[in-house]
């Protein structure tokens, strides 16, 4: 990996974590009021499902943990375990895409209408 | 100054614990022990000093490096009680612990012998950052004019008193972490340099100090500027490299 990728990698884990800083603190924020209101799961998925703005959120959330985890974790397993190369890209790489995709199926099961239970 | 520490003079001694080699010299770099002498203290004593008075009273073997005497050379850097310090501008009264001190060669470099240290990498990272000035004048040239209170003038000026002592080097942990990282001093001169509206390098310099051995590896510790005794911005230096690719890749000049 050359360094104008490396530069790039830096650029995108700023840029997730800024976006991070915004979406924890509105996911904390509706959490703590959905328990201190008293809202049933039930009451929760009735307000979730269908509810696009919702959904669009918290995919964004998803997409930046996603982009997030792996650059840090790339990092802390080079620095700490001295693990460089192809091997090193691939395992952190997969995580991004598992993060990615279960995020994405967890957003899907709670907005779609006709979703089972979680 | 810790209440413990002997004073001055009166016959009082320092009890001091120097690194020694005990591998064959030149590849001596982990092997090792402390060993334990007695010195004398004196009035503003410094830590070279005592090293001084070791070798030349106590044991003629002792390997260190020193030059100038007065930090201006940055030769005699050395660990003293935990920390990477000048010694020839360290006051023993204001490092020793208990009366006690204890000194090894610089971390993050191989150990020629004792307390003497090869510091080939450290000043090969600044050629590897593109340290090297480059300009376009010849002698038939006129003088360049950069006034001294233009911004880029002033970050020069804020950077361009390093010694090349290797402390900031030294006391790195990603430097520690990640071997080919090009580290504080070498970037703070790659800094200076992209300030310097006369020099003609600057994409490349910019492609030479980015990526994972370069300013993006910065964890922004700060161990560096709090330890370089000439009190050099190194993290703002390496922030100031960040900012400037950063400008750079968005733009697709990287």
């Amino acid at each position: 990996m050359n360094a104008r990728t490396q530069a790039w990698l830096w650029f995108a884990q700023r840029a997730s974590a800024a976006l991070l800083g915004f979406f924890v603190l509105v996911h904390l924020a509706t959490m703590i009021y959905a328990v201190r209101s008293g809202l049933s799961a039930g009451e929760i998925l009735s307000r979730t499902r269908g509810n696009t703005p919702w959904m669009l959120f918290y995919a964004m959330f998803v997409v930046a943990v996603a982009v997030h985890v792996p650059i840090g974790l790339r990092n802390i397993l080079a620095e700490t375990f001295a693990w460089r190369g192809r091997g090193l890209e691939v395992a952190v790489l997969a995580i991004g895409v598992f993060f990615l995709l279960f995020g994405l199926r967890a957003v899907w099961a709670v907005y779609a209408p006709g979703a089972g239970a979680l | 100054m810790d209440q413990a520490t002997p004073p001055a003079g009166n016959g009082s001694m320092i009890k001091v614990s120097v690194w020694r080699s005990t591998g064959p010299g030149g590849v001596a770099a982990g092997e090792g022990r402390f060993e334990a002498f007695d010195v004398p203290r004196q009035p503003s004593q410094t830590v070279l000093d005592v090293v001084t008075h070791i070798q030349r009273h106590l044991d003629p073997t002792l390997t260190y490096r020193f030059a100038c005497r007065v930090g201006v050379c940055g030769s005699c850097a050395m660990v003293v009680n935990g920390e990477a310090r000048w010694t020839c501008r360290t006051h023993v009264d204001k490092v020793s612990q208990d009366g006690t001190l204890e000194i090894s060669p610089l971390r993050n470099l191989p150990v020629i012998r004792d307390l003497a240290t090869d510091m080939s990498e450290f000043f090969d990272k600044w050629a590897r950052a593109r340290g090297q000035f480059t300009g376009t004048r010849t002698r038939k040239d006129d003088f360049a004019v950069v006034s001294p209170l233009s911004a880029e003038r002033q970050q020069v000026d804020l950077g361009i008193e390093c010694i090349g002592c290797g402390v900031c080097y030294s006391s790195c942990d990603v430097v520690e972490w990640k071997p080919d990282y090009l580290g504080p001093a070498a970037m703070n001169r790659a800094w200076t340099l992209v300030n310097d509206t006369r020099d003609q390098a600057q994409r490349e310099r910019l492609a030479a100090v980015a990526g994972d051995a370069g300013c993006h590896a910065c964890h922004t510790h700060m161990t560096c500027t709090e330890r370089c005794p000439k009190h050099l911005p190194l993290t703002s230096a390496i922030a100031g490299l960040k900012r400037v690719t950063t400008r750079a890749l968005l733009k697709g000049e990287l």
